[in-house]
C-alpha cells in the first residue's frame, strides 16, 4: 500500500492505496466523489476528467498514487455554496446537459481550457470538446454554453 | 478495464531513476504522461511488473534553447510545448504538430518523451523528428548515449531504447537559413490518430530548394524519409508542378496495408495528396522566412 | 394552462451539475457486495469442452467462479418469440456463438481482484467457422423467420408501372452506446426466495418478465429499482435484463449480494446492436412520378439469438412500410437470420434507419431516373392533410398532420431552391455538391401486439391476443401539502421530470418547482404496467397521459374538499395560486396545504365520497392499437409525427471526405410540451443519424472479432465533426393523446442517414451506397469516375 495525502475541493485526505488504484477509482469509491465519472477508462470519452494541480487530466489514466501532495478539483468542488459556477449556470440556461454523465468531465476540462485561453471562439471549443463524448446533447449546446461563458470572461475586466 | 498488479516507485532523481530501472529493467515500465501507457495498462495489454513514474524528476521537465538546436525534456507535457514561444520559433514544425496530439486534456498530460518511446507509427512526435534529423539522449547505468531519430524508431511500438534506459531529453535541430516547414495530417474525426500524415522541411536559397526531406507517418510501422522524393526536390523551385510530381513519387514510394478505416489505395493516395499540400505550404513559409 | 409549453429549464440540472446525480455505480444499497468480472468467449463460435477455475479460485480475493452450467441449473433459456434450435442462457454452456458471449462469472472482493481471476479461468474451446453475415447466413440456412406479407395487389401494379427501380440497400450494425455503460446489483435472500436488482434497465418491461422467467420468479419475487439517474440508453439499456438474470443466478447460487458494473470493452462488445438488414426494394413508379408499388425483400441479422424483443426492430415500422406516401399496394419478405455476433436490440429510430435508407433511397433514385426533382416527387405522393387519421395499407393510422407544409417548410428553413442555384454554380466549378432529402413518418407509443407478426395468424390464434401500450402513474399529496409524483418511464435523461411537473402544476394550479418528481421505478412499488418504460418515444403520449388522469383524480377530490369546506359546488372550485378557490370571488378561498391537512388528519370531516389520504393511480392504454388482424394488418403505433429533413453537402474530390454544408429539419411532433427539451432530443437523435450517416459502426474481422472494439476505432461523432443542425416545428396535435402530444426523440436518426447519403447520392451521381460514407469508401467511389 502507498500512502497517498491529498487536498481535494479543499479538503486533506490521507489514504493508503494500492499501487494500482486509479484515480478515478480513488476519487469515486475510496473518498465517494461520485460525481466524476467512467465512461470508457481508455482516456477516449473524458467522462473521468477532474483537474490536478490547474490541469485538468484524465483520472482513469492517472494513479491515486500519483496525486500524492496535489491538489485535486472535481466537479463537486464547482459551486460556490448556493452558487453555481458560471459554467454550471450557462450549462443548464442551454439545456447542454441530459443524462449528465459526460457533464462533469466537460464541465472540469472547459473550466481549465478557459482559464488559460483567451476568448475562444466556437471553433476552438469545439475542438477541445473533442476529447469528451456526449451522446445525448449534439454538443451544440455545450459548445454555445462554454462560448457565452468565454464571452462573459472577456468583457469583465 | 482495471490495470494489473504492479508496484509503483516515484523516483525524484535522475539517478534514481535509472538505478530503478537498471534493477528492474526486466519488468519494468517508465510510466510518462501516461495517455498510451495506461490504457494499455487498463485493457491489460500490457503486464509491467513495476512502474517507474518520471513525472516528479525536475532535470527532465524544461525547454532549454541552444546553438542551432532546442532540447525538450522527456517529461515536457505536449501542452506545455505546444504553449512555448520556443518551440513555436525554434522548431515550428514541430509546433505545427502539436495539436494534432489527442485532445487539449491528453495533452496536459502526455509527454514529448512520452510519444518518443511509444513510437506509434501514427504519431506526430516520431514524425517530426525523423523528418528534422532529431535525436535522442538515453541513460542508463552504464553511461549516456544519444541515438539519431533514424536509428531510432524500429517498428511499431518499439524503439531502439534499451529497457533499462531512460530517455532524459529529445534535440530537435534549429538551424539558420531559409528553411520553410509544413505539417499535414488527414483524420476522420479532430484527434483521432490520422490515415495519413506528411511532414517535410525544405531550405531555399537562390529561389530553389538546396536541402528538402519529405517524411510520412501511418503508412508503415515507423516514420519514413522518403529520400528519394526530396532528392528530386533539390535543385527545383517548389512549383504546382514540382508539388504534384513529388507527390506522385511519394504515393508510389509507399506501401500501406488496408485496414478497418481506409483501404491501402487510399492511404497510398492520401500520400501524395498530403505531400502536395505540404510541399507548398513550406515553400511558402520559406518565402514568408525571407520577407 | 400555462406551463406546458414552456421551454422552462430542468429540475435535474441543478444535482447533475453539480456532480450529485445518483447512477447505477453511485449506489450502494446493500453491505458487502461482492464484485463481478465476466469471463467471455474469445471465439465467435466454438464448442466449449471444459472450464478450470482452480489458478482463479486460488487467486486473491476471489469468492467464487459461477460456470455457465452453474447458472443454467438456476435459470432457465429465455423465452423468444419464435421458437429457435439454439437455446438463449444468460452464460453459454456447450456452445458459444459470439465473440463477448458470457461462459462463467468470476466473484470477488473488488473489481480488480475479479479481472485478475477472470484472466486465470482456463477454457477451453473447439473452434468452429462463423458466419458473420445477413446474406451467409441465408446460404448457411440459418433463418429462423420467414414470412411473407402482400396488401393490395403490388405485383399487378407493378405491370402498370412506367419505371421500376430495384436495388439493394444495407444499413450497418452500429450503436448508440450511450457514455455509461450497464450496471447490476444482485442480492438474493434466501429467507423469502426472492431476488432485488438494482440496475439501469430503461423497459420495456416485457423484459422484465422475461428476466423474472428465465430466474423462475414469475410471480413478484424479483424485485427491480431502477437508480435515480441513468447515463443515457437510446434503447441500448433495455438489453440489461439478460444480465439480471445472469448476476441475479450468481448472487443466488452464493448467497452473496453480487456488483457487476459494465466495462467499455464488454459494453461494444457484448452489450447490443441495430440489426443490420439487407433490403431488396422493388418499386414501381408511373412516369409522372407516382409510386405505385412496393415491395421489400429483408434480410435481418439479429445476431447470434433472437432476444427478446426482436425481432421487434423488424417489426415496429410495419404499420409504416408505406411510409409518408399513398401508396397502396405493397409487399414484404421479412427473414429474420442468425450470424455468430453479438445479438441485437433496441437502438434509437429501432427499425427506422433500416426501413427508411431503402424506401426514402428508393424514392431518391427513383427522381434521379425520372428526371424529376425529389421535392416535386415527393409532394406528389405524400399523404394528403385532409386524409387524416389515414389507414395505411399495412394498418396503421397515421393520427394528424401536415407533410407536404412541413416538407415545404425544412425547404424553406435550408433555403432549397437558393441551394439548387449554388450546387449549379459549384457542380460548373467542378466541385461535387448534392442535396438530398427525406420524408419520414415518426411512429411512437408501440403496440405491444406488433412482434407477434413474426407468427402466422394461425399460430398467433393459439396464444393470448396481444395489444395496446399502457402506462401507470402515481400522485400522491402529504398532510402538509406537498405533492409526489411516482412516474414509470424510467428517464435516461430526456427530462421526464421537468415535464411531469409542468403537467401537474397546470392541474393543481402550483408552480412546477412545488412538484417532487420520482422517476425511480421500483416494481413493487410503482405504478407500472407491461409496457412501461422508456422507448418508441413514447413519454409525451403515455407518461404524460397517466400523470394527467391521477391529477385530475387528485383534483377532483381537493374540489369537493374545498366545495365542502367552502359550502359551494364543486364545478365552482378552480385550483390557482396553491389555493382552491370559488371563481370569480377574491377571498373565498381555501389553501392546497389546509385541504391536504383535512384528509390526513382530520378524515371525519371529508365530505362524503372522499377518501382518506389523497394518493391516486391511474392507468391509461393508448388508444386503436389492435392486436394483429387476420389479414397481417396492425396499427403497430398509436400516434404518428412526421419529419421532413434537406441535407446540403460536399464531397472533396482529393480526400473523399463527405462535409455537410447545411441541414435543416421540421418536425410535427404534435403539441409541444417543453420546447427546450424538444430541440435536445432533435439534436441528440440527429447526432446518432448524421453519426451512422458518416462514421459509426461495428465492424467485425473474418473470425468474428469485433474490430471497433473501443472508443478508439468506434467513432462517435465529437462536436468538431457533428453537422450544422436548423430545426424548426409545425404542430398538428394528436386526437389521439392527452395533450396533443407525439414522440419526437427517435425521428432524426431516421432520417439523417438516409438524407445525407441521398445528398451524397446526387453529388456523386451514384446510386448504391454503403454507410458510413468514410472518406476512403467515398473516395472508392468517386475516383473510377474521375
Ligand atoms: S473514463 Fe476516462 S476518458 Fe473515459
Ligand atoms: S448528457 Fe448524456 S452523455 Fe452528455
Amino acid at each position: 500500500m502507498i500512502e497517498v495525502s491529498v487536498t481535494v475541493n479543499g479538503r486533506a485526505y490521507e489514504e493508503a492505496v494500492a499501487p494500482r488504484l486509479l484515480l478515478s477509482d480513488f476519487l469515486r469509491h475510496t473518498l465517494g466523489l461520485t460525481g466524476t465519472h467512467v465512461g470508457c477508462e481508455h482516456g477516449v470519452c473524458g467522462s473521468c476528467t477532474v483537474i490536478v494541480d490547474d490541469r485538468s487530466v484524465r483520472s482513469c489514466l492517472m494513479l491515486a498514487a500519483q496525486v500524492d501532495g496535489a491538489e485535486v478539483r472535481t466537479v463537486e468542488g464547482l459551486a460556490d455554496g448556493d452558487e453555481l459556477h458560471p459554467l454550471q449556470a450557462a450549462f443548464r440556461r442551454n439545456h447542454a446537459l441530459q443524462c449528465g454523465f459526460c457533464t462533469p468531465g466537460i464541465l472540469m476540462a472547459s473550466v481549465d481550457f478557459l482559464e488559460r485561453s483567451d476568448s475562444p471562439g466556437r471553433r476552438q471549443i469545439a475542438e477541445m470538446l473533442s476529447g469528451h463524448l456526449c451522446r445525448c446533447t449534439g454538443y451544440e449546446p455545450i459548445v454555445e454554453s462554454i462560448h457565452a461563458v468565454a464571452l462573459q470572461e472577456g468583457q469583465s475586466p | 478495464m482495471k490495470p494489473p498488479v504492479v508496484d509503483y516507485l516515484c523516483p525524484e532523481t535522475v539517478a534514481e531513476a535509472v538505478d530503478l530501472l537498471g534493477e528492474h529493467a526486466d519488468g519494468a515500465k517508465v510510466l510518462a504522461g501516461g495517455q498510451s501507457l495506461m490504457p494499455l495498462l487498463n485493457m491489460r495489454f500490457a503486464y509491467p511488473t513495476v512502474l517507474i513514474d518520471i513525472n516528479r524528476l525536475e532535470e527532465t521537465a524544461a525547454i532549454e534553447p541552444g546553438d542551432e538546436v532546442v532540447v525538450i525534456g522527456a517529461t515536457v507535457r505536449q501542452g506545455d510545448a505546444d504553449q512555448s514561444r520556443t518551440v513555436h520559433a525554434m522548431v515550428p514544425l514541430l509546433a505545427q504538430a502539436l495539436p494534432h496530439i489527442g485532445h487539449f486534456v491528453t495533452r496536459n498530460r502526455g509527454t514529448i518523451g512520452g510519444s518518443v518511446v511509444h513510437a506509434d507509427p501514427r504519431g506526430e512526435v516520431p514524425l517530426v523528428m525523423v523528418t528534422l534529423g532529431g535525436r535522442a539522449t538515453v541513460v542508463s547505468t552504464s553511461g549516456t548515449r544519444t541515438i539519431e531519430a533514424d536509428d531510432l524508431f524500429l517498428s511499431h511500438y518499439t524503439t531502439s531504447i534499451a529497457d533499462d534506459e531512460l530517455l532524459l531529453d529529445t534535440i530537435w535541430p534549429a538551424p539558420g537559413g531559409l528553411w520553410g516547414y509544413a505539417f499535414r495530417e488527414f483524420s476522420q474525426r479532430h484527434g483521432d490518430y490520422a490515415l495519413g500524415m506528411v511532414a517535410c522541411a525544405l531550405r531555399r536559397e537562390d529561389g530553389v530548394a538546396k536541402q528538402a526531406t519529405v517524411a510520412v507517418g501511418a503508412v508503415a510501422g515507423h516514420p519514413v524519409v522518403l529520400d528519394e522524393v526530396g532528392a528530386a526536390l533539390v535543385g527545383e523551385p517548389i512549383d504546382e508542378r514540382a508539388a504534384a510530381e513529388a507527390g506522385r513519387l511519394a504515393a508510389a514510394a509507399v506501401d500501406p496495408s488496408s485496414d478497418l478505416h481506409a483501404s491501402a489505395r487510399y492511404r497510398r493516395h492520401l500520400v501524395g495528396l498530403l505531400t502536395e499540400s505540404a510541399l507548398l505550404a513550406a515553400w511558402a513559409d520559406t518565402e514568408r522566412e525571407e520577407a | 394552462m400555462s406551463w406546458v409549453g414552456k421551454p422552462l429549464e430542468r429540475i435535474e440540472d441543478e444535482t447533475l451539475l453539480r456532480g450529485r446525480g445518483r447512477f447505477i455505480d453511485d449506489l450502494n444499497p446493500v453491505p458487502g457486495a461482492y464484485h463481478a468480472a465476466v469471463v467471455r468467449s474469445p471465439y465467435a463460435a466454438a464448442h466449449l469442452t471444459s472450464i478450470d477455475a482452480s489458478a482463479a479460485l486460488a487467486s486473491p480475493g476471489v469468492l467464487a467462479v459461477v460456470t455457465g452450467q452453474q447458472v443454467a441449473e438456476l435459470t432457465k433459456p429465455f423465452h423468444a418469440v419464435i421458437d429457435t434450435p439454439v437455446a438463449f442462457r444468460a452464460a453459454a454452456v456447450e456452445e458459444v456463438r459470439y465473440a463477448g458471449e458470457p461462459v462463467a462469472v468470476v466473484v470477488a472482493r473488488d473489481r480488480y481482484l475479479a479481472e485478475d481471476a477472470a484472466e486465470m479461468v482456463a477454457v477451453e474451446y473447439e473452434p468452429a467457422a462463423p458466419v458473420l453475415t445477413p446474406l451467409d447466413a441465408v446460404a448457411a440456412g440459418a433463418i429462423v423467420s420467414d414470412r411473407s406479407f402482400v396488401y393490395g395487389d403490388p405485383l399487378g401494379k407493378l405491370e402498370e408501372a412506367d419505371l421500376v427501380v430495384t436495388e439493394s440497400f444495407t444499413f450497418p450494425r452500429w450503436t448508440g452506446t450511450p457514455v455509461e455503460g450497464f450496471g447490476v446489483i444482485a442480492d438474493w435472500s434466501a429467507a423469502d426466495d426472492a431476488l432485488t436488482v438494482w440496475t439501469n434497465f430503461q423497459g420495456p418491461f416485457t423484459l422484465y418478465m422475461a428476466a423474472a422467467a428465465a430466474l423462475g420468479l414469475p410471480r413478484s419475487k424479483l424485485r427491480l429499482i431502477t437508480p435515480p439517474d441513468s447515463g443515457g440508453s437510446f434503447g441500448i439499456k433495455a438489453a440489461v435484463y439478460t444480465y439480471v438474470v445472469l448476476m441475479g443466478a450468481v448472487s443466488r447460487h452464493l448467497g452473496v449480494p453480487v456488483r457487476w458494473i459494465e466495462d467499455r470493452l464488454e459494453h461494444l462488445a457484448a452489450s447490443a446492436a441495430s440489426t443490420e438488414r439487407v433490403t431488396e426494394v422493388t418499386a414501381g413508379f408511373t412516369n409522372d412520378g407516382k409510386l405505385i408499388s412496393l415491395g421489400y425483400d429483408v434480410v435481418e441479422d439479429v445476431g447470434a439469438y433472437l432476444r427478446a424483443p426482436e425481432p421487434a426492430t423488424l417489426y415496429r415500422m410495419h404499420g409504416s412500410l408505406s411510409g409518408a406516401y399513398t401508396v397502396q399496394d405493397v409487399s414484404a419478405r421479412n427473414r429474420v437470420v442468425l450470424t455468430n455476433r453479438c445479438p441485437t436490440g433496441l437502438n434509437r429510430g429501432f427499425g427506422g434507419p433500416q426501413l427508411y435508407f431503402a424506401l426514402e433511397g428508393t424514392m431518391a433514385i427513383a427522381a434521379a431516373r425520372l428526371g424529376i426533382d425529389p421535392v416535386d416527387l415527393a409532394h406528389r405522393n405524400l399523404v394528403a392533410a385532409g386524409e387524416f387519421p389515414y389507414t395505411t395499407p399495412t394498418g396503421a393510422i397515421y393520427d394528424s398532420g401536415d407533410y407536404a407544409v412541413c416538407l415545404d417548410d425544412a425547404l424553406a428553413t435550408v433555403g432549397y431552391a437558393e441551394h439548387r442555384r449554388r450546387q449549379a454554380a459549384a457542380r460548373a466549378d467542378g466541385r461535387l455538391v448534392g442535396i438530398g432529402i427525406a420524408c419520414v413518418v415518426e411512429p411512437s407509443v408501440s403496440n405491444m401486439g406488433y412482434i407477434s407478426l413474426a407468427e402466422t395468424a394461425q399460430e398467433r390464434s393459439g396464444g393470448l391476443p396481444k395489444s395496446g401500450n399502457t402506462e401507470g402513474a402515481t400522485i400522491s399529496m402529504s398532510p402538509g401539502g406537498g405533492v409526489v409524483v411516482q412516474i414509470s418511464t424510467t428517464p435516461q435523461g430526456q427530462g421526464h421530470r421537468t415535464v411531469v411537473s409542468q403537467v401537474v402544476a397546470d392541474q393543481l394550479g402550483l408552480e412546477p418547482g412545488d412538484i417532487e418528481v420520482v422517476s425511480v421505478l421500483d416494481t413493487h412499488v410503482n405504478a407500472w404496467s407491461i409496457a412501461s418504460g422508456n422507448y418508441s418515444s413514447r413519454f409525451s403520449a403515455m407518461g404524460v397521459a397517466a400523470v394527467q388522469q391521477a391529477a385530475e383524480e387528485l383534483t377532483a377530490a381537493i374540489k369537493q374538499i374545498a366545495a365542502h369546506e367552502l359550502e359551494c359546488a364543486v364545478l365552482d372550485v378552480e385550483l390557482r395560486d396553491g389555493k382552491a378557490a370559488v371563481v370569480g370571488q377574491q377571498d373565498a378561498a381555501v389553501s392546497l396545504r389546509r385541504i391536504a391537512g383535512k384528509a390526513h388528519w382530520n378524515p371525519e370531516a371529508l365530505p362524503d365520497g372522499v377518501a382518506p389520504g389523497l394518493r391516486f393511480t391511474s392507468f391509461v392504454s393508448a388508444p386503436g392499437l389492435e392486436p394483429a388482424a387476420s389479414d397481417d394488418t396492425i396499427a403497430s403505433s398509436a400516434v404518428h409525427g412526421f419529419v421532413a429533413d434537406v441535407a446540403v453537402v460536399e464531397v472533396d474530390r482529393e480526400t473523399g471526405a463527405v462535409t455537410v454544408l447545411d441541414y435543416a429539419t421540421t418536425h410535427d411532433a404534435g403539441t409541444l410540451l417543453n420546447p427546450r427539451l424538444v430541440e435536445g432530443q432533435v439534436r441528440g437523435g440527429f447526432a446518432h443519424g448524421a453519426g451512422v450517416a458518416l462514421m459509426e459502426r461495428l465492424a467485425y474481422d473474418e473470425d468474428g472479432n469485433l474490430i471497433t472494439a473501443s472508443f478508439m476505432d468506434y467513432l462517435c461523432m465529437t462536436a468538431s465533426e457533428v453537422p450544422p443542425l436548423r430545426s424548426s416545428h409545425i404542430e398538428t396535435p394528436s386526437p389521439f393523446t392527452a395533450l396533443g402530444a407525439k414522440g419526437l426523440g427517435e425521428g432524426n436518426t431516421m432520417s439523417a442517414p438516409v438524407t445525407i447519403a441521398n445528398a451524397v447520392r446526387d453529388a456523386l451521381g451514384i446510386e448504391r451506397l454503403e454507410l458510413p460514407l468514410t472518406p476512403s469508401r467515398v473516395w472508392e467511389l468517386i475516383e473510377p469516375l474521375s
